[in-house]
């Protein structure tokens, strides 16, 4: 088996489209909306789901033989918190501000469905780097529909993304106002809501 | 005093709904709240673990691991709140354990209603959230109690009318790449916004 075969690549493909774990498998949800009212923040949470997600299918595929099937849950369970902890401690290390805005989100990984959802469809199953590129491809598609929302919500609610501001003072002069609500937890329903009405009507998906 | 607990209810229950405002737990919400019966069941489950976890991740967190929370044992420069994400997940997965066994032993019937639900409660992260949120607040015991119970009382809130409403939704035409979750997500961003309304209120 070449490292780069054909079941490998669609493993690694699949989920940043076709069957992308927040509009179609409907995992991780939760964190997906909170973290999206600034964009750097959004991009900070999907390098941290890369990072334990990958992690965690690995060290459950190693193991997949060893674990018996009854505390296979809590097992798993272990495994992610512990590399949550991980990257919490970084972050509070390295980044303390970061991790202050993204508070107890990066903490909800831990129980985020997507993580626990792949450990138990896939890494239970498969091998440790099938696993592993499933995790990556799972966490790339979580992060592109994470970036998409908070771009929207960062434009239009402050008119600004990643920090910088787009809309100018002129236009503000001449009567332009942020959309405030944007910015609130309506929003960010809204928004992914759209996101997925307009992705499912490209990729021709239909549920049920 | 009495005024205080219940303006912490008000917040927890509609201000700061933990779904709506806080969007914990929407992976079981987007899942279950197809039927109305089974979102009621859920709801009640949801409530009653929260309840009992809230205080007891706090006396865990307030004896053992907080800063300094050892000094009972002699080891005053102890600092153990590190921990914390493991301990409450595993009290967690405990607690819904222990409260299977026991359902199982003294209520058949409530087993019955709830059992299917509460191996789902484990990870759902209104339940870890719901701790998480107790130790960032600095609650005492009393404060963490209620807060435990307003938010699961609020979460069933949010998936009875949720479930309500997708019933009514099996007889609109809606079209067809929104049906399902993208309608759902509309609809939940509504009655958001509906809660919050509920932000003027102040007791």
């Amino acid at each position: 088996m070449s490292l780069f075969d054909s079941k490998s690549r669609q493993v690694l493909k699949d989920p940043l489209m076709q069957d992308n774990p927040i509009t179609l498998q409907v995992l991780g949800i939760c964190s997906a909306l909170a973290v999206t009212v600034k964009m750097d923040t959004a991009i900070v949470m999907s390098i941290a789901v890369i990072f334990v997600l990958t992690m965690s299918n690995t060290v459950v595929s190693i193991f997949r033989n060893m674990i018996p099937s009854r505390v296979r849950i809590i097992f798993a369970l272990l495994v992610i918190s512990s590399l949550v902890t991980l990257t919490d401690q970084y972050l509070k290390a390295y980044m303390y501000d970061m991790s202050k805005q993204l508070n107890v989100f990066l903490a909800l990984i831990i129980t985020n469905c997507i993580v626990l959802g792949r450990a138990e469809a896939f890494a239970m199953k498969e091998g440790p780097w099938r696993s592993f590129l499933d995790g990556l491809g799972n966490a790339l598609g979580y992060g592109i529909i994470l970036v998409a929302v908070s771009a929207f919500r960062e434009f239009f609610g402050s008119g600004s993304l990643m920090g910088y501001q787009i809309i100018s003072e002129e236009m503000y002069a001449s009567g332009y106002q942020d959309n405030g609500l944007i910015a609130f937890p309506p929003g960010a329903f809204i928004i992914l809501g759209l996101i997925i009405w307009v992705q499912r009507t490209i990729g021709k998906i239909e549920e049920e | 005093m009495l005024e205080h607990y219940l303006s912490l209810a008000t917040k927890a229950i509609f201000i700061e709904n933990i779904l709506l405002a806080y969007f914990l737990g929407m992976c079981s919400f987007l899942a279950i709240s197809k039927r109305v019966d089974t979102s009621i069941g859920l709801g009640f489950a949801v409530t009653f673990v929260l309840t009992i976890t809230a205080p007891a991740n706090w006396a865990i967190h307030h004896y053992f691991l907080e800063d300094g929370a050892l000094s009972w044992a002699g080891l005053p420069e102890v600092d153990l709140s590190f921990l914390n994400f493991i301990v409450f997940i595993a009290v967690i997965a405990a607690m819904v354990q222990l409260v299977e066994l026991i359902l199982d032993r003294f209520s058949e019937k409530l087993y019955h209603n709830l059992g299917i639900f509460l191996p789902l409660i484990a990870v759902n992260c209104s339940i870890l959230g719901g701790s998480l949120f107790l130790v960032e607040r600095d609650y005492n015991f009393m404060e963490s109690t209620i807060f435990g119970f307003g938010s699961g009382l609020g979460w069933f809130l949010a998936i009875a009318s949720m479930s309500s409403i997708r019933y009514k939704l099996r007889y609109s035409n809606v079209p067809l790449r929104l049906k399902g979750l993208g309608i759902t997500m509309l609809l939940t961003g509504l009655l958001s916004m509906a809660f919050m309304a509920f932000s003027g209120i102040d007791l």
